[in-house]
């Protein structure tokens, strides 16, 4: 068993973790306060490849595997999680769709400029009536004269509203008991972006409600066969856990290197405050489950690479990081005592980011469903 | 034009550094990184290759140092390095300065470079005098600290440094062949790509021992060096400064010129 990453990741690592501390965190504080997309970064990382890692390079993407992507959404949340859930969303959820089960026109017409970070892609899952219980789809779509139209709304979708957004790639009712994976490209007449949601966290990142009326777009926009969409979007689902379940690792890590450095600066009863017990036990343990976490995460990403089954290893990952990344950056602020609450320290942004790694891409108690059902239980 | 560019594998910049105390030398240990200077020589490279003033037939990265620093010509290669060249022997471990500037030139030879580019001081030694050593092996003119610098075609191609002095700054035309180290406000890296990372390994990399590049085993390796290591310690802690409140302007000034004066700073 070898735990050492090869040249190629470690490289990649080192140079997104050089990213991160160089062009992020300089503007990670501002985008947050001001609610701003980070167009320039998305475009530099698209530059540099992040923006399409696990896809080939026939398609445009950078040919890398999980584990490379996950490492890299990993160093980016280190430092920010706006700037690294749009690159995760883009990657897992609204681009991988096209490149599992888009035919070969699709493939090619999509796939260059999502993977360059020239457009953005979304996932239009979450529905209304429909976010654990996904498969409640109300959103309809009709075939007519060569045209799905398609009705509804979807809600808390991530991507679809920039001045780059391209598709979404939504859920629909195509039949009584069918779902589909339909491409609707923004600028669809019929298809609109609601205002962005004043949310907790990853306030730098875009995500609105969108609602569909007399939608009209080709019937090639299908993804893969009619009928297709449940078992798409679960297989969907596996993978997403991988990069948010590295974004919980990344927090996590990203809490303990600010509570760590602060501990040995700030001095109380005459002594840094990382001497005393109780402070050093909290870094300790944090450390140590961060670890364990981040193994956790490897391996999911490393069975995939494999072509094993990963559904299991990757629900435990989301589960594990997430819980994580909440205990980790409320014992962070706890370090930071009254300076934690205050914006300019990066750890209060930190704990508000957290939240949404206990509910994002399925909650707490679906993945404990997935683990008990994969348990046999 | 064939440009060589010197590089080093050092510890990453966020590892604290410290001497080890059974060997007295840096504790190495942790994670690694290619020595940020080198990676403004590289740059410093590929910029004279973009900018199209003179054809670049070749950059390549030449580095000295055990297997581990195959990684920092790992990075130079996906930096934008065609090649590169690993010099690694067990004869060359505990060189000095000058017997590591001996070793590189001697390596250098074997390539004749129209320009030798490296970073100015290694983050880890600090030493800012390999560039001039190599430059004294190979009989070519030396630049240190260049901050900025400018390609004119020849014959013969020259180059108009300018380099950053104690005193401030110098202008410098030299002629090529020369040995330039360059300081970190010469150019802002690139990060290289994923696909440039992925493609470094096709890139040909010679694996050099000393006994290929003719280099003496006596001038090299511990003891072939000048320099002994002796004791080194920490430095001591500083004693905590003195604290003057700042309540009333024109007292507090007058305590500090009142410091100042007890000292005969002032
Ligand atoms: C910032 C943000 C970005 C998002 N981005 C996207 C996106 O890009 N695309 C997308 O499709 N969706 C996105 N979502 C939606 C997200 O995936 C859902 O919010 C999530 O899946 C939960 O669904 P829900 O909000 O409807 O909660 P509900 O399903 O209503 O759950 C409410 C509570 O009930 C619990 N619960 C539900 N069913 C069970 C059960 N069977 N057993 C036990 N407990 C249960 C849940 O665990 C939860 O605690 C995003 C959400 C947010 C907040």
């Amino acid at each position: 068993m070898d735990f050492d990453l090869s040249d190629d990741h470690r490289l990649l690592r080192q140079t997104v973790r050089d990213f991160a501390r160089e062009q992020v965190a300089p503007v990670a504080e501002e985008l947050d306060r001001t609610k701003s997309f980070p167009y320039e970064l998305v475009a530099q990382m698209g530059e540099l490849g992040w923006m399409g890692i696990p896809f080939p390079e026939e398609y445009g993407g950078a040919g890398g595997d999980s584990l490379a992507y996950a490492l890299a959404v990993e160093e980016l949340t280190r430092v920010d999680s706006s700037v690294a859930i749009t690159m995760c969303a883009h990657t897992s959820l609204g681009t991988q769709p096209v490149y599992l089960f888009g035919s070969e026109v699709q493939r090619r017409e999509l796939l260059p400029d999502l993977c360059a970070g020239r457009r953005l892609g979304a996932f239009g899952l979450t529905e209304p009536e429909a976010g654990s219980d996904a498969g409640n789809v109300r959103t309809r779509a009709t075939l007519q004269d060569g045209e799905w139209v398609i009705d509804g709304a979807k809600q808390f979708i991530t991507n679809a509203g920039t001045e780059i957004s391209g598709h979404v790639a939504i859920t629909a009712k195509t039949g009584e008991n069918e779902i589909s994976n339909i491409i609707v490209e923004n600028g669809t007449p019929g298809y609109e972006q609601g205002q962005p949601y004043r949310k907790m966290g990853w306030n730098a990142s875009d995500t609105r409600p969108l609602t569909f009326t007399d939608c009209r777009v080709p019937e090639e926009n299908l993804l893969g066969p009619r009928g297709a969409g449940f078992k798409q979007f679960l297989h969907i689902l596996d993978i997403g856990r991988i990069g948010v379940a590295a974004m919980g690792v990344g927090l996590a890590q990203g809490a303990l290197d600010e509570a760590l450095a602060y501990a040995k600066e700030r001095r109380a009863f005459g002594k840094p405050i990382s001497k005393f017990q109780t402070i050093q036990a909290k870094l300790a343990d944090l450390s140590t489950e961060i670890e364990a976490a981040r193994l956790l995460v490897y391996k999911a990403a490393r069975e995939k690479d494999l072509g094993r089954n990963f559904t299991l290893t990757a629900a435990q990952a989301k589960l594990k990081t997430g819980r994580l990344a909440v205990r980790a950056t409320e014992e962070a602020v706890q370090i930071h005592g009254g300076y934690g609450y205050i914006e300019e320290y990066p750890v209060c942004r930190f704990y508000r980011d957290a939240k949404i790694l206990t509910i994002g891409e399925g909650t707490d108690e679906i993945q404990q469903m997935v683990i008990a059902r994969a348990l046999g239980a | 034009m064939k440009i060589c560019v010197l590089v080093k594998e050092v510890p990453d910049a966020a590892v604290q550094k410290r001497i080890d105390p059974s060997t007295g030398r840096m504790d190495r240990n942790g994670e690694k990184n290619l020595n940020p200077y080198d990676t403004h020589a590289i740059e410093a490279a590929m910029q004279i290759r973009e900018g199209g003033a003179v054809e670049v037939d070749e950059i390549v990265a030449v580095t000295m140092g055990p297997s581990t620093a195959i990684r920092a010509l790992h990075k130079a290669v996906s930096l934008g390095a065609d090649r590169s060249v690993h010099l690694s022997d067990d004869a060359l471990a505990g060189s000095d300065v000058a017997a590591t500037g001996y070793a590189l030139a001697q390596t250098l030879k074997r390539e004749s470079p129209d320009l030798v580019l490296l970073g100015q001081q290694s983050d880890d030694g600090e030493c800012y005098t390999i560039g001039a050593v190599v430059a004294d092996h190979l009989q070519m003119p030396s630049l240190t600290q260049v901050i900025q610098m400018d390609v004119e075609a020849g014959p013969p191609t020259q180059l108009r440094c300018e380099r950053q002095a104690e005193y401030g700054y110098d202008t410098v035309q030299v002629e090529l062949p020369a040995v330039i180290s360059v300081g970190d406000a010469i150019n802002e890296p690139r990060y290289p790509s994923l696909k440039a990372i992925m493609g470094a390994k096709k890139k040909p990399l010679d694996a050099l021992a000393i006994g290929d590049v003719d280099i003496a085993a006596d001038r090299v390796g511990e003891s072939g060096s000048k320099v002994i290591c002796g004791d080194f310690k920490a430095p001591p802690a500083k004693s905590a400064g003195e604290i003057i409140e700042d309540e009333d302007t024109n007292e507090t000034v007058e305590k500090i010129v009142a410091w100042l004066d007890e000292r005969k700073l002032i």
